[in-house]
């Protein structure tokens, strides 16, 4: 997979469209993210070149916000509430389920390069409880059935 | 062809259920029967245990029926509901459905009635309406008729609109911004949600009546990237709206301009307070900055900016169009108008109940919310979401109102309702605040940064100590407390201890206390 990551010198093109907006910077790693998964390393002179900041204000934002990642992420992101809606409906029990299933620790991605788990606080789905998104789509009422189910139907 | 229109919800918790594929499905078996079905997607009429719902146009309107599970299509075609025949399944016209008939949808007018993506639909069912009559009078007559209609800030401060409006209309004229910010972030709100994918227009017509008001000319949408359907929904409904002249160089045709941007977070809880906001939009690290000065004399990129929340924004519409009167006309003491309160969490019929202020939380959680999901019963209540108080059985009686709230140190704030039933444990959910706040704390001050974690720490000695020897911590964690209360930069430091102080005090038992150890330590 990683071979398929442009090299940093083809970077600029990808969010060229966004430099002169105001506030930017967010706007183009969110480009990146989604584009490639994650936010390579090597892209963050690129983007610090782009924008005239210093590498350690792109690197301060990349750390600072949950969602951005500097590593890959496992072949499916799967976001498991924790907030208290969903706690109060067994999102602890589901959370020890998945982790059991997917061979990866919250935050981790499994041995097999296929699941990433990470916790997510709130995904607005709180009268459907306990709520999961895999990759963006969402699910609600998440019994450890229904999630086995969810993983079954994913491709490999 | 035998024609039909049915409405399936493209509402994300609906989706969540299964509503795509029952979609799906019932396109399939209406080809199989020759059926030309239009299928419309819908907002959620916010009956979230009833989703799917799917209602089927008849002669006599609208019928529903739900949860209807994909396994279930073929059998009501065959018993004929696109005749709005009786099945199992069926609830009768929506609007009769007492949960909704009891209810008063003010700014949820449209919402599960129209396309949400159709414009044609909304000015059909009274959309622009509220804009045309901005147009029609002066920047300080809108905001006279804001701020007489009592509206205060729906995303938890409950600060009067109006007032704040006017603060940014005597800056000062210059560049100037709106921003709505829809980093709904707590648990247990899903509102925002819904208008966004339910009713996208209504937020845009309300920014642009505040655009108007204030003399703003350009305007974001600060989206939390936890809602990507939400993202969509918005994004076509910019460009709609800036297609048909309803955005853009010319709102309706005025000569006066508004352009509105759909900006995404990255995940981040402190995003959620405004000025983090506007460092992130900034493109910085979401970090809360001092006031004064306040957003509305130097906001978004130093300039005088307007900041409300999507249910904020969203009121604006109907108050302009129906005057600041019929909107006072609902509430009680200095908490005017409706709102829109989400029930979650542990309740059996979980949903969207939009009402005005003096509702009780009993009437919410028995009445629309039929008890606990599990059957057991309520143990305790957090409204407000993560950094509001916990309720117990006793205090059901409140009346939502912002004062009465604010009296028992708790707060309506956004709206979200969470009910735990008795399985829960109060200490686990003490440590869950401290460390939810900890994980999102922007780390700026002091007391938030370092205060959560020692927060965690001393709960889990509490926690260590319940069947043993206690120690000096339930102390310790009171001192705590006060020093975060009023040590810390912004209500993420300031206001975690709600959460854990009213269960500490309200349900000692759970943390290994009678009720006099925990009041005397």
């Amino acid at each position: 997979m990683k071979s398929d990551i442009p090299g940093p010198e083809r970077a600029a093109a990808l969010f060229a469209d966004l430099v002169g907006e105001p506030g930017a910077l967010i706007p183009i790693l969110r480009r990146i993210q989604e584009h490639l998964g994650f936010i390579p390393p090597a892209y963050v002179p690129v983007v610090a070149g782009e924008l005239n900041l210093s590498r350690a204000e792109v690197q301060g934002v990349i750390s600072f916000y949950h969602e951005f990642r500097s590593e890959p992420p496992g072949r499916h992101t799967i976001r498991i509430c924790q907030a208290e809606a969903c706690q109060a409906m067994g999102a602890a029990a589901l959370t020890r389920h998945a982790v059991a299933r997917t061979a990866a620790g919250m935050k981790e991605t499994s041995p097999d390069g296929r699941f990433t788990l990470e916790p997510v606080y709130c995904l607005g789905n709180c009268a459907c409880s306990p709520a999961v998104m895999v990759g963006t789509t969402l699910h609600g009422r998440v019994t450890p059935e229904r999630f086995d189910e969810l993983l079954e139907a994913l491709p490999e | 062809m035998k024609k039909a229109t049915l409405f399936v919800p493209g509402d994300s918790s609906a989706v969540s259920v299964g509503a795509n594929a029952v979609a799906t499905r019932i396109g399939v078996e209406a080809a199989a029967r020759g059926v030309d079905a239009k299928i419309v997607r819908n907002g959620s009429r916010g009956l979230y245990w009833l989703e799917p719902m799917v209602e089927v146009l008849t002669r006599a309107g609208r019928i529903a029926y739900g949860p209807v599970g994909e396994g279930d299509v073929a059998n009501l075609f065959d018993r004929n509901w696109l005749e709005g025949a009786e099945h199992a399944l069926r609830l009768g016209p929506p609007e009769e459905i007492p949960y909704l008939k009891s209810q008063q949808r003010v700014t949820f007018a449209r919402v599960g009635i129209t396309d949400p993506l159709s414009l044609e639909d909304y000015i059909e069912h009274g959309g622009f309406r509220g804009l045309r009559a901005a147009l029609a009078i002066g920047p300080q007559q809108i905001i006279d008729e804001v701020s007489r209609s009592g509206l205060r800030g729906r995303g938890g401060a409950a600060f009067p609109t109006g007032v704040k409006w006017q603060t940014v209309l005597n800056q000062p004229a210059g560049e100037k911004y709106v921003v709505c910010n829809a980093d709904e972030g707590d648990s247990g709100s899903f509102s925002d949600r819904m208008v966004m994918e339910g009713d996208p227009f209504l937020l845009i017509e309300g920014m642009t009546i505040a655009a108007l008001a204030v003399g703003a000319s350009r305007g974001y949408i600060y989206l939390r990237s936890e809602y990507p359907y939400a993202r969509k929904a918005l994004q076509k409904a910019i460009e709609t709206a800036t297609q048909q002249g309803c955005l853009g160089e010319s709102v309706l045709a005025s000569g006066k301009p508004f352009h509105l941007e759909l900006r995404v977070g990255a995940g981040s809880y402190i995003c959620g307070e405004e000025t983090a906001m506007l460092d992130s939009l900034e493109g910085k690290r979401g970090i809360v900055r001092s006031k004064p000065p306040l957003p509305a004399v130097q906001g978004l990129f130093g300039r005088p900016t307007v900041i409300n929340n999507v249910i904020s924004f969203a009121s604006v519409p109907a108050i302009l169009d129906k005057g600041a009167e019929h909107y006072r006309s609902l509430g009680m003491n200095r908490s005017r108008g409706t709102l829109p309160v989400q029930l979650a969490g542990n309740v059996r019929h979980g949903g969207l109940v939009e009402i005005e202020f003096g509702v009780t939380l009993r009437e919410l959680l028995y009445g629309w919310g039929g008890g606990s999901a599990s059957g057991r019963p309520i143990k305790a209540v957090q409204v407000g979401g993560p950094l509001g108080a916990y309720l117990r059985e006793s205090e059901f009686d409140l009346p939502l109102d912002y004062e009465a709230f604010a009296a028992r140190s708790a707060m309506v704030g956004h709206g979200g309702v969470v009910a735990f039933d008795d399985t829960v444990d109060m200490a686990r959910m003490a440590r869950y605040a401290m460390e939810f706040c900890a994980i999102e704390s922007c780390g700026k001050c002091t007391p938030c940064r370092l205060g959560s974690r020692r927060g965690v720490e001393v709960i889990d000695r509490i926690l260590a100590a319940r069947n043993g020897e206690k120690d000096d911590s339930v102390a310790l964690l009171r001192d705590l407390c006060e020093t975060m209360l009023h040590g810390s930069l912004c209500a993420m430091g300031g206001m975690t201890p709600f959460p854990v102080i009213s269960a500490l005090d309200k349900f000692p038992e759970d943390f290994g206390l009678s009720r006099s150890e925990a009041v005397n330590q």
